[in-house]
């Protein structure tokens, strides 16, 4: 566990020596908090709905670009030889890469709690589907972080994990959507509006947490990390 | 074949490794006792990297064994790890961070806390002489000292194994004594594999010295085991002066001698190569036979066969 932790704090600060992590930061609040008060006193309703409906769009460029060098970078340094041969497990690095990326993820939407503060500033908004919409947010993140993780443990290249990655979290975020859903045989049609990410977070955007939405969030973050430890294993068979 | 000899720190028996059709490493068997400095030489592409990154745990073999201090890596991986410090060939750091949060996390890797982190890394700071660097950012140190913290790196947690993969490639001459009198330092107590293709290093530091070619070993033995073997004869160089001609039959006729050549002459000196058929010294035979013809002598020297030859020589450097 004390591994895990150290991998955890080394990647968690690695991210903020560099000015790009404050200029993604800086970017995604700009860029969502715009995009929310711009039509927020035509709606008029004090609440955060739009807001959480602006993230899985929002993550799919925010996300990619957290995960595209954490092994990356490893691999085209090759500091990934050293790291794989200090007593660790294949599982305690994924986590604790995983749980670094989330932090950052999480401190960036913490830092959008000026949009609650305002909202409770200038009416009375029912706290309950904000705290959902935040812990729904997070679990969606989550599963968007496991996929850009694997990808990128498939690439020296920060840029192509970063393309990748916005590609696979885009298919697996239409696929469950209607004019996909509209296009495919009706056997699929479950099968496929269960897979996609987007269908799970409708209720998450109302502020309702479904216990299914949960656990759907929560097995494709563990599928991916589980990958993730594969793809690191499979440099065995090479 | 004893199944567990306490005497030996590493035990690599039949090992192959495969990358499709590339034969990278091909039935290895060796050891490495308690308390050597071992050279691992072969020229670049030889397999060296591929031998250390499976008794590293970094690949697995294709098949065979690697044992390290009498647990095998399939299987106890974890557990050899900790007993190994390992150099990877291009000693790869994490350039964004100072060298002493770099140690510190390396040694929390290791499972290394509190005082006991705290006074191996101000152990690894004086041995590696970083002080003066602690707070600056690897990516801005010279190429001398990121090799100091590759290797404080390795040896942060006090292995029983140390692994360096040419820690030498780069380096200036000074650096090159320093970190060559560290590498010596360490092999006092530990075990250390030292892999090169820089003969004269390995010659420096090395109690035995294992060489391969093509994933095979083709020598294996102590610098001077190595340097006898391979020596069919000795090589004298002299400079002497006197009629051409004379000299060089008169030097034939020394007992032993099987040819000698003369090169140009200046001022009446010559320089003259004897090459002997024994392996036995001739030196005194060749000084009297110059004394008791009136010549003059100004160099006598006999020329050792040099690992450089012997390593020329198996590895088909001329093919």
């Amino acid at each position: 566990m004390n591994t895990v932790m150290a991998i955890f704090k080394k990647e968690f600060t690695s991210y903020f020596i560099s000015p790009i992590a404050y200029v993604f930061i800086i970017v995604f609040l700009i860029g969502t908090n715009f995009m929310y008060f711009q039509p927020f006193f035509l709606i008029n309703q004090a609440d955060m709905r739009n807001y959480f409906g602006l993230l899985p769009w929002v993550f799919l460029f925010f996300v990619p670009a957290i995960t595209m060098r954490s092994w990356a970078e490893e691999k085209k340094s090759k500091t990934i030889e050293l790291l794989l041969t200090w007593p660790l497990s294949d599982a305690q690095v994924v986590l604790g890469k995983f749980f670094a990326t989330l932090a950052f993820l999480a401190s960036a939407v913490a830092l959008s709690v000026t949009i609650p503060v305002t909202l409770f500033i200038i009416g009375n908004p029912d706290p309950g589907p904000i705290i959902g919409g935040y812990v729904g947010a997070l679990l969606m993140g989550a599963a968007y972080l496991a996929i850009g993780l694997w990808i990128s443990s498939h690439t020296e290249n920060q840029i192509v994990a970063f393309i990748l990655a916005w590609v696979v979290i885009f298919v697996m975020m239409i696929i469950g959507h209607p004019m996909v859903t509209m296009k495919i045989p009706a056997l699929f049609v479950p099968l496929f509006s269960y897979l996609g990410l987007f269908t799970h977070f409708e209720s998450i955007e109302r502020g309702v947490i479904d216990s299914r939405d949960v656990i759907y969030y929560l097995s494709m973050t563990g599928v991916f990390l589980y990958l993730n430890a594969q793809s690191l294993g499979s440099r065995k068979s090479e | 074949m004893t199944q567990n000899d306490s005497r030996l720190m590493l035990e690599v028996r039949g090992l192959n490794k495969r990358f499709g059709q590339v034969h990278a490493v091909n039935d290895l068997d060796f050891e490495v006792r308690r308390g050597e400095v071992f050279g691992f030489l072969g020229p670049n592409g030889a397999g060296k990297s591929t031998t250390m990154r499976m008794i590293t745990c970094f690949i697995p073999p294709t098949s065979g064994s690697v044992r390290v201090d009498g647990m095998d890596t399939a299987g106890h991986d974890l557990a050899v790890r900790r007993k190994i410090g390992y150099l990877p060939e291009s000693t790869p750091l994490y350039s964004d961070m100072t060298v002493s949060e770099y140690l510190a996390f390396v040694g929390r890797v290791r499972g290394l806390s509190g005082q006991q982190l705290k006074g191996r890394m101000d152990a690894m700071f004086s041995v590696c002489a970083l002080t003066k660097m602690a707070g600056r950012q690897i990516g801005k140190l010279s190429k001398g000292y990121k090799q100091r913290v590759g290797l404080a790196q390795a040896m942060i947690h006090d292995p029983d194994l140390l692994i360096l993969d040419e820690p030498m490639s780069g380096l200036d001459p000074n650096q090159i004594i320093e970190i060559r009198n560290l590498i010596k330092k360490m092999g006092e107590e530990k075990t250390v594999i030292y892999c090169s293709h820089i003969l004269s290093e390995v010659a420096a530091t090395c109690d035995r010295i294992l060489i391969i070619k093509d994933g095979r070993i083709v020598a294996t033995g102590t610098p001077d085991e190595l340097t006898a073997g391979h020596r069919s004869g000795s090589q004298y160089t002299l400079r002497a002066k006197g009629d051409k001609a004379a000299l060089k039959s008169g030097l034939e006729a020394v007992n032993g001698v099987s040819s000698v050549t003369a090169g140009d002459g200046q001022d009446g000196w010559f320089d003259l190569r004897i090459s002997t058929g024994s392996k036995g010294d001739i030196g005194e035979e060749i000084f009297s036979c110059i004394v008791k013809n009136g010549w003059s002598l100004s160099e006598l020297r006999r020329d050792h066969t040099s690992l450089e030859e012997v390593f020329t020589q198996l590895t088909g450097g001329g093919k």
